[in-house]
């Protein structure tokens, strides 16, 4: 339970050794335990001349190190010390006028930078100060987050949720099957499948999952295709065809009233008529995609559910394009 | 408040002021009423029907039984909140036993019994099995210590059952047939909530109990039934009002999302929807057809992410109450404040709280949230950075808050533009919400905020604080405001022995204070005792070192417990708990 509840590397009692009456003047519990160890005699000297409000004598210093018993280390020590500290720099920043509180500032500055990372920054003014301090700040809080042991019950959440989010980080969910955990881990990737067409002998690759709906996806496969199926065509056919068909050649994939039409092998190695599931569901089980000629589809065994063609107009454009 | 109690008392028969009291609107009315002449206590506590003991160390359990002979529904809770966070050591008590021994004997009518943060055993569970006729309510929550053979004894004695409603207990599986102990001719059912079963569940057995429990409105499932058996569920209970499902996952099959996409089709009445653990989302859209009529959804534990995420839950345009993860994001939030314009609550929860946080999820989420839901009044919500600028814009946008949580999940994280503490964001809110009840604070705090919540917060009555204040003043500002406040739990605070001494009398019209990692010596705890009789102080040391007789004033104690009681020091302390 104590171990827990110790937070970070702590360079606190350490400090506390050799200004063993001071009020400590640390305004951020150092992150990270970078520079702590770093700690130079004249970066101490600046803690002592700098920091804290000048002419304070308050009541007895809860920091003084006889005020709790010899075994602790705790986080209760670490606070208060910091804590202490910290109404010091309020004071600062709100009620001193400005020369003072630039001063003052800087001294912060170079506290901070002494605590987050070891690095010294010396500047006069605040603007510039203030935004390496952020930049510091942030860099300190991103290593403390990440290298640091966790505080007893902080942040406050039920062990329920802490399981659920610990499962969410990783990508093997313990108790799902390993093709749920594919399928998952293919949602988070890229998604390329291949895809050939009819008459082409060579085969393409597609990412669905740069596409969030079927509405692009005809595009893309005519994209793929239109130059292999240029190159391949009679000449002597090309000459007699029109620019419109041309391009009719890949419309209609998706509703059965194309040339082409896009179908799709799932997990099962079944052949389903793309367009029929919503797109999510497409992307979990598609494995393959094909463009077949639609009228060779009624020859063809295809699983799932079948839409309703006009068979009439297909063939009729078939022949318009063959002859 | 008539003039003459006594004459006005005898005026009337008892039963007439019986109806009268029936409808004062909550306990606290009763007692006022109760405490005006001995006529009006007689009467009012025969009629007491539901009884709510806040702390069950506060009173004897036998004492509340005979003071409320009539009483047919009662709630006793028990640990102390911090509890729900590890830092109430396991034994430190709470055990249902002796209510329960209690209640069966003075409480034979005793339909409804719930029990919140108790040790409640198997023993409990096969008494409240076996002594109350006309049973109906049973619910248990965040509690632990009993088995599902403690509920199987449940399932086959209680005739008349109609809730049984297990929320997030520890339970150990040991009976994985215990369903099967509802006789078959057991059919009043009208609510089940056993989503925190940690085992198996037989769903044939579950599947003829939903069947024959036509009345049946709420059914939460537990994370080991899949899709494909919540679709046979779904089948047989089309008048669900609130669901839980199991895991929202299963085989992939075009069948199943098919099946359960027309499932929720049929579901006309649906309300609530809960569960979806591990939530695929390729699944997600064969709910759509109910998220129209959706007022509560719980995705907390749907390990979605955006867009699926935003997608689903704009479209629950009714919605009163939503809990999410933080997958939800700053643009999710946005796109909720646009779409559920009927929003009331809103849990955010952390999605990774130890690790590097890649979500974005911050400030700006919650401040559209204030800005576009105008119903909004009771939040929680944990994050990562937090300005005073956003507190006070979500202050101003949203007076009507009576529950503000606030994690910043850093502690003492200040304003990350101005670097300022965020005294400022948390006065405004305590100035601005005047009927605040409930808040927690976070991030980098002074003894500044303190002074504006004892001021400003009248209202409040449970506040929790965690690394914050600078000195004695915090707290002393605290405990000599906040007119009326309960409960306060503090930790990791710099607050020390006077503030506690020199508000030792406030502290009786409180329920209860917790003060871990403080600055509190022995001395002053004794003190607190001496001089309040009627305050449990409790020293919780789980080192159980050397007897807390022996040590010396200035020792520091690092758990305080302290709460009022009529019951004197309790009999059940264990080795780590030490009342002073």
């Amino acid at each position: 339970m104590e171990e827990g509840s110790k937070r970070r590397v702590d360079p606190c009692p350490k400090l506390l050794d050799l200004i063993p009456n001071e009020r400590h003047r640390m305004v951020r519990d150092p992150g990270g335990g970078g520079g702590s160890s770093g700690l130079g005699a004249e970066e101490e000297r600046k803690l002592e001349l700098k920091l804290g409000p000048p002419g304070r004598e308050e009541e007895p210093s809860i920091l003084s190190l006889g005020y709790f018993s010899k075994a602790s280390k705790t986080t209760t020590n670490i606070y208060n010390l910091y804590s202490g500290a910290k109404r010091g720099f309020l004071d600062t920043v709100e009620s001193k006028p400005k020369d003072h509180h630039q001063q003052q500032q800087n001294g912060l500055l170079q506290l901070n930078n002494r605590a987050g990372l070891g690095k010294e920054v010396f500047t006069d003014t605040s603007g510039k100060a203030e935004q390496q301090l952020r930049l510091e700040r942030k860099a300190c809080s991103q290593t403390s987050r990440t290298g640091t042991a966790p505080v007893v019950g902080w942040p406050p959440i039920r062990s329920f949720r802490k399981n659920i989010a610990s499962s969410s980080s990783k990508p093997s969910l313990g108790s799902q099957n390993e093709g749920e955990v594919k399928a998952e881990l293919s949602f988070r990737k890229g998604l390329l499948v291949k895809i050939n067409m009819d008459g082409i002998p060579i085969g393409r690759k597609v990412d669905l999952k740069i596409y969030d709906s079927y509405e692009k996806l005809p595009l893309a496969v005519e994209e793929l295709f239109r130059g292999l199926l240029e190159a391949q065509k009679d000449p002597s056919v090309v000459e007699s065809r029109n620019h419109g068909e041309e391009e009719q050649t890949f419309s209609g994939l998706l509703d059965g009233t194309g040339k082409y039409t896009l179908v799709y092998e799932d997990r099962e190695g079944d052949r389903m008529l793309v367009g029929d599931v919503p797109w999510d569901m497409f992307l979990a089980t598609a494995r393959r995609l094909r463009v077949l000629k639609t009228s060779e589809l009624s020859g063809l065994s295809l699983g799932g559910v079948c839409r309703k063609r006009n068979n009439t107009t297909t063939i009729t454009d078939n022949n318009k394009v063959l002859s | 408040m008539p003039p003459h109690p006594e004459w006005t008392a005898a005026m009337f028969p008892d039963e007439v002021w019986e109806h009268v009291f029936s409808f004062l609107p909550s306990d606290a009315d009763r007692n006022v009423a109760a405490a005006s002449c001995h006529a009006w206590l007689r009467i009012e506590r025969r009629s007491r029907r539901r009884v709510f003991v806040g702390n069950c160390y506060a009173v004897a359990p036998a004492v509340a039984v005979a003071r409320f002979p009539e009483a047919r529904a009662v709630e006793v809770k028990g640990k102390p909140h911090f509890a729900d966070f590890d830092l109430v050591p396991g034994d430190w008590g709470g055990g249902a036993d002796e209510w329960v021994a209690a209640m069966a004997e003075g409480w034979p009518q005793l339909e409804e019994l719930r029990f919140k943060r108790m040790v409640v055993s198997d023993d409990c569970l096969e008494v409240i099995a076996r002594s109350f006729r006309n049973f109906r309510v049973l619910g248990l929550a965040f509690c632990e210590g009993f088995s599902t053979a403690g509920l199987a004894a449940v399932a086959a004695n209680c005739r008349n059952l109609r809730v049984l409603d297990l929320q997030e207990n520890v339970i150990e599986d040991n009976c994985s047939h215990w369903l099967s102990h509802f006789p078959e001719s057991f059919t009043s059912l009208v609510h089940l909530n056993i989503a925190c079963l940690p085992g198996e569940v037989n769903v044939p057995v579950l599947e003829r109990l939903v069947s024959r429990c036509t009345n049946l409105k709420t059914l939460k499932l537990n994370h080991a039934v899949p899709l494909e058996k919540l679709v046979i569920l779904l089948r047989k209970a089309p008048q669900l009002v609130d669901l839980g499902t199991g895991r929202f996952s299963g085989e992939h099959h075009l069948d199943l999302y098919s099946k359960l996409e027309s499932a929720f089709t049929g579901y006309k009445s649906l309300k609530s929807l809960s569960g979806t653990w591990e939530a695929v989302p390729a699944y997600l859209p064969a709910v759509y057809s109910v998220c129209e009529g959706l007022t509560s959804l719980n995705l907390s534990y749907a390990t979605t992410q955006n867009p699926e995420l935003i997608k689903l839950v704009s479209r629950c345009k009714s919605l009163q109450r939503l809990w999410v993860m933080d997958f939800i994001e700053d643009d999710g939030l946005a796109a909720v404040a646009s779409s559920c314009k009927l929003l009331q609550e809103l849990r955010v929860f952390p999605s990774d709280p130890y690790g590097p946080q890649p979500v974005s999820l911050t400030e700006r989420g919650l401040v559209a949230i204030s800005a576009g839901c105008p119903m909004l009044h009771s939040v929680l919500y944990f994050c990562n950075q937090m300005t005073n600028a956003a507190l006070i814009a979500i202050a101003l946008n949203r007076p009507n808050l009576t529950r503000f949580r606030l994690c910043i999940i850093e502690p003492q994280t200040p304003d990350y533009l101005t670097l300022q503490p965020l005294d400022a964001g948390f006065s405004a809110i305590v100035e601005s919400c005047k009927d605040l009840r409930r808040l927690s604070v976070s991030g980098l705090l002074t003894d500044r905020v303190f002074k504006s919540i004892g001021a400003y917060a009248d209202r409040l009555e449970m506040l929790s604080v965690a690394f914050a204040g600078d000195s004695d003043a915090g707290l002393h500002y605290i405990l000599s405001g906040c007119k009326s406040l309960r409960k306060l739990e503090i930790r990791d605070c710099p607050f020390g022995d006077k503030p506690l001494l020199a508000n030792a009398a406030k502290l009786e019209t409180m329920r209860s204070l917790w003060m871990s990692s403080c600055s509190l010596t022995l001395g002053a705890c004794k003190l607190l005792a001496r001089k309040m009789p009627r305050l449990n102080v409790e020293i919780i040391d789980e080192r159980r070192g050397a007897s807390w007789d022996s040590r010396p004033d200035d020792c520091p104690v690092e758990k305080l417990y302290v709460y009022r009681t009529v019951a004197g020091p309790r009999s059940d302390t264990p080795s780590c708990v030490w009342t002073v």
